[in-house]
């Protein structure tokens, strides 16, 4: 690989070069090979070895292993077993599922087809955000054209073994990307979870044996095949193997859509691939994994990223979504936004995150209004720990993740916000003030005519005065002012 | 379209496909064909990828160019969306951003019909699985 390519698209291997409203473009590109020579050439059982072999991970967040998944619901005994596909992405500015939907719907099928043979289903349901209409159009389209050619129906590849796919729509709730509530819903129950054990793998959907797999996780499927477990394995890091496709956001210059081999640095993703910070700014942190992963900050730049070091650097893979902050970004806000998320998104049934959530919020809403004391430092930290330790599913496990990561990466910020009554980055409205520099203003009036509540006074070229007690602190004032005579504090 | 009804089936239509692909992108022959494709995700068509798909659609024909025009998936470039791909008869594949009808104009005049270079290249930054 030479020095400066840090990408390979595995799961991306079609998304961006072939029409994905074509199945011809698809089998040009090798596509539904790996089905065939699945179905023709090994045993279920060899094959979901292949799978094992290959070390692949679930890349929807959890990084549980894909094989030893197939491998379990495979072993239960049923009469009837169902692959399911779980394209509910959810996590706040993460795309690459419906990037793949949409760019490479067939892989997605052909997977869930050798996911079929290999466990012993012959039925499989794609759930999918209803909010996604071009994804849902596409796999729609993609369906009939595997069934038109007899790549789903019955006797696929002349071998009798039959394998169809239906699509189910959620309504977009984020609980319902964790399995066991993803399948509640397909039920057409409330989408809430149930406790693990019994696994989705002995008794699922309608009671009967599920596997479940994330989007991104089934893209990678048919390239096993193509390429050998081997070859699979030889990327990436030894616990983690293969690529993750990232999406970039916030404030970097090339957001997009990015897979790299697992391992590579968060530096080289940010400043390399993502072209740096927007505007020539300062990197302060750049968040992993959603409303369940946490902020990672300048110490970890040169960590490899995989399963393992971001759970141990408190945060987590999740699904992908990578938002960068840079200098002007306060982390007591931040924390703040994905608290406001999982309040929100809390499906209700557990205590511990349907309340535990919400007075972990309102504790950040009083920090971040310059009204908190030391002793909400602490309580933020323990009802967050006591959230992790006793909610019933991953959502509430997970949800204090942005909170602590802040807590611990930067502390003097709370501290700011608490003892000084003070926002560093000068983003909480409660805790700044815009004064008029008396030295530099030479009354243009540009302050008072934008401002919006009219509470800025002065005659014509007089030095002029802002009413704090009307002020809501928009900042219009200082963003017309050409003098430099609006400071902020 | 008859059914694949064996693994011998499909590798007979894929080779069938894959040279009916080449024939028609790498001949050297004046009559090989320019193949551009616009990048239909979400992402691009919110930035106005569809007028500029048929802008080249509509244009490539009226001005005598034999092309062949299709969408894909996100080619990941979502920065610089609407972006497009456009390779001409044996040679390798462009990738352009920030694709308005305006620019659009320029590659067609410029690049498609005589071949010089137009502003705003965005490089080949990854590997596929057949190099790797």
């Amino acid at each position: 690989m030479s020095e400066n390519i840090k990408q390979i698209r595995v799961a991306l291997r079609n998304c961006g070069f072939i029409n994905p409203e074509s199945i011809d473009e698809y089998i040009a590109a090798d596509g539904y090979e790996a089905l065939g020579r699945v179905l023709t050439e090994k045993t279920p059982e060899e094959a979901t070895k292949e799978i094992i072999d290959s070390g692949l991970r679930g890349r929807g967040g959890g990084g549980f292993p894909t094989g030893v998944k197939w491998d379990i619901a495979r072993k239960v005994e049923s009469d009837q077993k169902y692959v399911v596909c779980n394209a509910d992405e959810g996590d706040p500015g993460a795309f690459m599922d419906r990037s793949i939907l949409e760019g490479d719907p067939h892989s997605v099928i052909e997977a869930m087809a050798i996911n079929g043979y290999c466990i012993g289903a012959d039925k499989g349901l794609v759930y999918i955000r209803a909010e996604y209409p071009l994804a849902i159009e596409r796999l729609k389209t993609a369906l009939d054209q595997a069934r038109e050619y007899g790549l789903l129906g019955e006797d696929i590849f002349g071998t009798g073994f039959n394998f169809d796919i239906e699509i189910r729509y959620g309504a977009g709730a984020f609980v319902c990307g964790e399995e066991t509530a993803l399948i509640n819903s397909m039920e057409g129950h409330r989408g809430e979870p149930t406790f693990k054990p019994p696994f989705p793998a002995q008794s699922g959907y309608l009671g009967k044996p599920t596997n479940v797999n994330n989007v991104e996780t089934f893209a990678n499927i048919p390239v096993i095949f193509n390429k050998g477990a081997e070859w699979f394995a030889s990327i990436g890091t030894e616990k983690s193997t293969g690529t993750k496709v990232f999406a970039l956001a916030g404030k970097i210059n090339n957001v997009g859509l990015i897979e790299v081999p697992m391992g590579t640095t968060l530096r080289e993703v940010i400043f390399e691939i993502g072209g740096g910070i927007k505007d020539g700014k300062k990197f302060k942190s750049v968040q992993t994994g959603g409303p369940s992963g946490g902020c990672l900050t300048e110490k970890h730049l040169d960590t490899p990223i995989d399963f393992d070091n971001l759970l141990e650097s408190g945060s987590m893979m999740g699904s992908g979504g990578m938002i960068v902050m840079d200098e002007d970004d306060c982390m007591v806000s931040v924390a703040r936004f994905y608290l406001d998320f999982t309040v929100e998104e809390s499906c209700g049934k557990c205590t511990p995150c349907r309340v535990g959530n919400k007075r972990l919020y309102e504790l950040l809403d009083i920090i971040s209004k310059g009204n908190g004391s030391n002793n909400d430092l602490d309580k933020l930290r323990n009802l967050g720990e006591v959230i992790i330790d006793t909610s019933l599913c991953g959502l509430g496990q997970t949800s204090p993740n942005p909170v602590l990561s802040t807590m611990d990466n930067f502390w003097d910020e709370y501290l700011a916000h608490v003892e000084d009554q003070r926002c560093p980055a000068g983003q909480c409205k409660d805790l700044i003030r815009y004064e008029v520099i008396e030295e530099n203003c030479v009354g243009c009036t540009a302050c008072a005519r934008n401002c919006p509540v009219n509470c800025i006074s002065g005659e014509r070229k007089e030095i002029h005065h802002i009413d704090q007690s009307l002020c809501i602190k928009c900042g219009a004032c200082f963003e017309k002012c050409r003098f430099n005579a609006i400071s902020v504090s | 379209m008859a059914k694949v009804k064996s693994l011998a089936d499909l590798k007979k239509m894929k080779e069938k496909l894959q040279s009916d692909i080449s024939l028609r992108e790498n001949s050297k022959h004046p009559e090989g064909m320019v193949r551009v494709k616009v990048a239909m995700a979400t992402c691009g068509i919110a930035s106005g990828a569809k007028d500029v798909m048929e802008f080249f659609t509509v244009n490539l024909q009226k001005r005598n160019v034999d092309a062949i025009v299709t969408q894909t998936g996100c080619m990941g470039y979502c920065y610089a969306e609407p972006t497009v791909e456009v390779k001409l008869p044996g040679q390798e594949p462009v990738v352009y951003g920030f694709v308005d009808i305006k620019k659009a104009d320029e590659i067609i005049e410029k690049y498609i019909k005589q071949g010089e270079p137009v502003d705003g290249i965005i490089p080949v930054n990854y590997e596929t699985i057949d190099k790797k």
